[in-house]
């Protein structure tokens, strides 16, 4: 099955990049949920946290600050002002 | 004669720690070029993502932001001039401002009234010095400029940007910064932010490839709204770690032309004193001589 190519980019570094099955993201209208074949979106993010669902591995929850997802062709890039990746599952996901 | 040697011989002294303290601040700065290089490189994904979401919305809309916009009946413009904290890094902070000041001359000629922002202790210096009016200054973080910082920067000149025309508004803003080029070459350079231009020159899409129809979530306007301030935001962090990079650059060449003139001033020096040495013993035997002569003749 097609994956989702995502890049979570923050002003300074590369926070995260890999392939995921279902990514859920803080939108400002409400959270939304992106699975492969999204149609195209450009959203304004609130504070919260982007839940990114991998097959095979630990799920990656970052904490961001506010920013925009943009969802084109099966790429999501998530574009955050500041970024927290959550350490406790980080190990598993290596 | 005996003071000529004991003078030679202090400035030697001198020198090699002069020579000691250049060696250092070389290797200082190229041990921080590195890391500042690769800062440069870390924020490029981030400011790709931006210029790809700005091209995208603003080639599937059309909607105004003042951000884009001209503004009319304002005569002031901001003038953000990105130099060093501190000194020894050869013509950097110079060469900077001198651009700074053909770009102000220019605005004044044209019949705008410039409000300076500054980056960086040399810049700020500069224009104390002078009298000149300064709108807003950062100083302390030259050579490792982080993201808030930049952030911090750009809000204050945005919100310049954006305030009632009459009272502290600026119809422009431009920025004076030194692009690293290379090791070898770092470029003054002038650029102008804002009104923002982002149609062309940095939308990265080729000719076959078209861009997909968004779908703007809550709308194209908010959309753009959280947009343009991070694009602006981006690119003046851009430019701090650029000319970090590059300050670091001319430091570590500076330094490295220095220490090779305290070198050859060392060397110059120790002939000069050899030299001196060689002319006291000569004197000494010649007067040794020339009594032992007298005392023979008489």
């Amino acid at each position: 099955m097609a994956q989702l190519e995502v890049d979570l980019v923050a002003a300074d570094r590369k926070v995260w990049s890999g392939s995921a099955r279902l990514v859920s993201a803080p939108a400002a209208d409400g959270d939304v949920g992106i699975l492969v074949g999204h149609a195209p979106l450009l959203a304004v993010l609130r504070p919260g946290h982007v839940k990114i669902h991998r097959t095979g591995a630990a799920d990656v929850d970052v904490a961001v600050s506010g920013g925009f997802i943009s969802v084109d062709d099966n790429a999501i890039t998530i574009v955050v002002d500041s970024a927290k990746l959550d350490v406790s599952i980080l190990p598993a996901a290596h | 004669m005996a003071g000529n040697q004991r003078v030679y011989k202090e400035r030697i002294k001198s020198t090699q720690s002069l020579k000691k303290m250049f060696r250092a601040q070389e290797l200082i700065a190229a041990s921080r070029i590195g890391k500042a290089r690769a800062r440069v490189t870390a924020a490029l994904p981030y400011a790709d993502a931006i210029t790809r979401a700005v091209s995208a919305v603003s080639t599937h809309s059309t909607v105004q932001h003042p951000l884009t916009s001209e503004r009319r009946g304002n005569n002031r413009v901001a003038v953000l001039v990105i130099a060093s904290d501190r000194g020894m890094a050869g013509a950097y902070a110079a060469s900077a401002i001198r651009e700074a000041e053909g770009l102000i001359t220019r605005l004044t000629e044209q019949g705008k009234e410039v409000a300076l922002y500054v980056s960086g202790r040399r810049a700020f210096a500069y224009y104390q010095f002078r009298g000149r009016p300064i709108a807003g200054s950062w100083t302390g973080g030259s050579d490792s400029p982080d993201a808030v910082e930049a952030e911090e920067m750009a809000d204050t000149l945005l919100a310049a940007f954006l305030a009632d025309d009459e009272l502290d508004g600026v119809g422009e803003l431009h920025i004076v910064y030194t692009q690293f080029v290379n090791m070898v070459t770092q470029r003054p350079r002038v650029i102008r932010m804002l009104p923002l231009e982002i149609v062309d020159g940095v939308t990265p899409v080729g000719e076959a490839e078209t861009l997909p129809l968004y779908d703007f979530e809550p709308s194209a306007e908010a959309v753009l709204d959280a947009l343009l301030p991070r694009y602006v935001r981006s690119r003046i962090y851009s430019c701090l770690l650029q000319a970090a990079a590059s300050e670091l650059a001319s430091r570590q060449r500076a330094m490295h032309t220095a220490t090779e003139n305290a070198e050859d001033l060392i060397r110059m020096y120790t002939r000069l004193a050899n030299q001196a040495r060689q002319g006291e013993i000569t004197q000494e035997i010649s007067e040794i001589v020339s009594g032992a002569d007298a005392l023979a003749a008489s």
